[in-house]
């Protein structure tokens, strides 16, 4: 048994993680924060290209690495811990979403400037009201073109090229669109994360090749989720970083506070559910790499336990700091912030929980 | 990644489970024993077969009479023996605790003359550490041992001791000077539980059912040959046998209800608002409860990979009973309620609902037994996380000047 990443992707996540401690983090997410004029960090994201993270999984013949799903899982959690202010998780979703539904001349055209940095992708779903990421969306594929509007779309305003839901027959399915029309207008959006980019873009008859079937949609969204459960992981593990440090310093009645248990307690449920979300994520990871049918259980398991220790850390970082935490300065907010766009991205722990449960339900019916 | 055995794992569990399927074969559809000697006499007889084929002691030395071999056999043995009918348990204290203890810690004759004996199944061993008032501050022992010549005179009482009254040996933990700081006044000895002046009474817990005893002590004697490590050292002597009690004891109940009974309780359970599994606070839990479950399952499976691979295991299962001993209790409370004022009935032996009431009771002890929830979490704050430890006594207090603070 080897239940255990490889020594190339931990070795692979370690280079990473030395650029992002020493490039990314907090301070630099503030910097982005207090930068009216700049969207994201191009100097970092030029740092990221040259170290090929964008190449990991673009195939050999396009100019990647044609890596596996192990060392993409591995980099996203580094950018989740890091808090990189840069186009990373979008530009990788949409590598995903191309190579679980594009076609070969999308492949063609796409995949080379994704490799050496030039194309920055993004991934579209919500239409601005509750919605579910598997509902039938009201975009859709008119005589003219695709008509409707996507909101709120991490990275949008700094994008290329987007991968966004469209009325299928049976559900969503997913288009390619070209962002360098007039028909597709982008504008930034303010959401509650202020450090990621969010836009709205405004369909209306916008030039769009469709990128396969709503199975396929499915797919690329069980593969998004297992990404986003290591990038929530990443998060997680800081905020929860931060909170034991600050319990290890700071002082209250005589004691430093991790001594008292209801500090101590809290850390160690912040571990815990950590815990089994690195389990399931792992699983996913597992899976994804597989090809394996549990993929569709493990992703959405992977996603709920991610959700629920991102969200959990994330508050009681801010409880465990007390009235600092609260504060503008301090990087509690960051954290905080996150836990809801992570949420917000790729649809809320409701759907993945129900998700989870209709897949088990599933499974049973089969081994019946 | 991927979740098979490697070659050599793959040939060995082929082995045992050929093995396993035919020594086990008789006890194959037996009815729960009927006395205390039956049930004995099959558990002896079990281990006298896996003392046979060569499968007691599998990682312990060769000196000790064991086979030497890695820890991944003897997971893989013990997963093959826990899916057959094979009667275990009775041994899993003595072996798994208690004797490394004495190989570890006991003299050459000690050693000649009680290991093997264990091993080979003739002898059976439980622990005698927890206290009324020491339990999960262990150090408090108050069970005293008074020298007197070549011997120690023991007075005191035990609690919470797993089949004492099966017993013939036990490891017991006394403390030796009271004038001493609490850790370093403590000496561990083997003692006879057939001795004179031992008496072993059931303890009945608040389910009704007796899975342990209390055990009194009324000047028994103990040869000073039998002690295990230094006198005053008793403490040191005790973490040889703690480090492995967590793992023994982590483990779900076999047949505690899990998310899939859950799933199916609740797809038969009809509501006023229609069948249960439809709601999607059900739905809820369900997921939870998978999460939970399946989480600390691919949690232990990292372990064992790390085994497999000849690694050391990370800190990561010390989640295990903590999520385990929680999640049995909502899991049954849970599906009690989707039974509505029916699941306050007792149930019929061997139904769903008896299973979920018994796991009910079970649970709250399992969140206490061999580490409380608060103990564990403060294990994985302080050596995990590394925040600090509670505020304590100063550790050189004598133990009998302690006060409260």
């Amino acid at each position: 048994m080897n239940f255990d990443f490889s020594e190339e992707a931990r070795e692979l996540q370690a280079q990473a993680r030395r650029f992002f401690d020493a490039e990314a983090g907090p301070d630099a997410a503030r910097r982005i924060l207090n930068d009216e004029e700049r969207a994201f960090d191009t100097e970092m994201w030029s740092g990221i290209v040259d170290l090929g993270l964008t190449a990991l999984r673009v195939p050999e013949v396009h100019g990647g690495l044609g890596l596996g799903a192990e060392e993409i899982c591995l980099i996203s959690e580094e950018a989740g811990r890091s808090l990189a202010p840069v186009p990373l998780m979008s530009t990788l979703l949409f590598t995903e979403a191309l190579l679980v539904a594009g076609t070969p001349q999308q492949h063609e055209r796409w995949l080379p400037g994704i490799a050496d940095g030039s194309v920055i992708g993004c991934f579209g779903w919500g239409e601005g009201r509750s919605q579910l990421p598997t509902a039938m969306p009201d975009t859709r594929m008119a005589k003219g073109g695709l008509v409707g509007m996507k909101v709120p779309v991490a990275d949008a305003p700094i994008a290329h090229v987007a991968a966004l839901t469209v009325a299928g027959d049976d559900g969503p399915r997913l288009y390619l669109v070209d962002l360098a029309q007039d028909a597709a207008a982008v504008e930034r959006v303010d959401v509650l994360d202020l450090v990621r980019l969010h836009g709205r873009i405004a369909l209306d008859g916008a030039r769009a090749e469709p990128m396969g079937g709503t199975s396929a949609f499915s797919d690329f969204l069980d593969k998004a989720a297992v990404l986003t459960s290591f990038e929530a992981i990443g998060t997680q593990d800081a905020a929860m970083t931060m909170a034991v440090t600050y319990a290890r310093e700071r002082v209250a009645f005589g004691q430093r506070i991790g001594r008292y248990q209801a500090v101590k307690h809290k850390a160690a449920d912040m571990y815990v559910k950590q815990q089994l979300a690195v389990a399931h994520a792992m699983h996913g990871a597992w899976a994804f790499a597989a090809d394996a049918p549990e993929l569709r259980q493990a992703a959405a398991a992977a996603r709920t336990a991610s959700l629920d220790a991102l969200t959990f850390t994330a508050e009681e970082n801010v409880q465990i700091h007390g009235g600092i935490g609260f504060t503008w300065e301090s990087d509690c907010q960051f954290y905080y912030r996150r836990a809801r766009a992570l949420s917000a991205g790729l649809g809320s722990r409701g759907f993945w929980s129900e998700r989870l449960v209709r897949a088990l339900e599933q499974r049973n019916a089969e081994t019946a | 990644m991927d979740f098979n055995d490697n070659r050599e794992e793959a040939a060995l569990r082929a082995r045992v489970r050929a093995w396993i399927a035919e020594n086990a074969a008789e006890y194959e559809g037996l009815p729960p024993a009927k006395t205390p000697e039956e049930y004995v006499a099959r558990q002896r007889g079990w281990q006298k077969k896996k003392y046979g084929g060569g499968y007691a002691g599998i990682t312990w030395p060769k000196k000790f009479g064991g086979q030497g071999r890695a820890p991944m056999e003897a997971i893989i043995f013990s997963q093959e023996e826990s899916r057959s009918a094979a009667p275990t348990g009775l041994y899993d204290i003595g072996l798994g605790m208690c004797i490394p203890t004495v190989f570890t810690h006991g003299s050459p004759d000690v050693i000649q003359r009680f290991v093997r004996r264990a091993l080979e199944g003739d002898e059976i061993w439980c622990q005698l550490f927890s206290e009324p008032s020491a339990g999960s501050d262990l150090a408090g022992i108050r069970a005293k041992a008074v020298r007197d010549g070549t011997d120690w005179i023991v007075n005191g009482q035990k609690v919470w001791t797993t089949n004492a009254h099966l017993c013939d040996y036990g490891i017991i933990i006394t403390r030796t000077d009271a004038g001493a700081p609490k850790h370093k006044g403590l000496t561990m000895f083997i003692v006879d539980m057939h001795a004179e002046g031992v008496e072993c009474r059931p303890l009945k817990q608040m389910s009704g059912a007796s899975d342990f005893n209390e055990v009194f002590f009324d000047d028994v004697r103990i040869p000073d040959a039998w002690r295990l490590g230094a006198e005053g050292e008793g403490w040191q002597v005790a973490l040889t046998t703690l480090m492995n009690e967590r793992l023994a004891v982590g483990g779900k109940p076999r047949n505690s209800p899990d998310w899939s009974m859950l799933m199916r309780v609740a797809a038969i359970t009809e509501t006023a608002r229609g069948p249960a599994v439809h709601q999607a606070d059900v739905r809820e839990r369900i997921a939870q409860a998978y999460i939970n479950d399946r989480g600390v399952a691919l949690t232990q499976q990292r372990a064992l990979s790390a085994l497999s691979q000849g690694k050391t295991p990370g800190p990561e299962q010390s989640i295990a009973k903590l999520v385990v001993a929680r999640q049995m209790q909502e899991i049954s409370r849970f599906a009690l309620d989707l039974s509505e004022s029916a699941g306050f009935l007792t149930g019929e032996d061997g139904s769903d609902l008896a299973r979920l009431q018994d796991s009910y009771f079970w649970a709250a002890g399992l969140r206490i037994a061999g580490g409380t929830d608060e103990i564990l979490r403060n294990i994985i704050a302080e050596r995990v996380l590394g925040l600090p430890g509670d505020l304590r006594p100063p550790k050189d207090t004598p133990f009998n000047e302690v006060q409260p603070l």
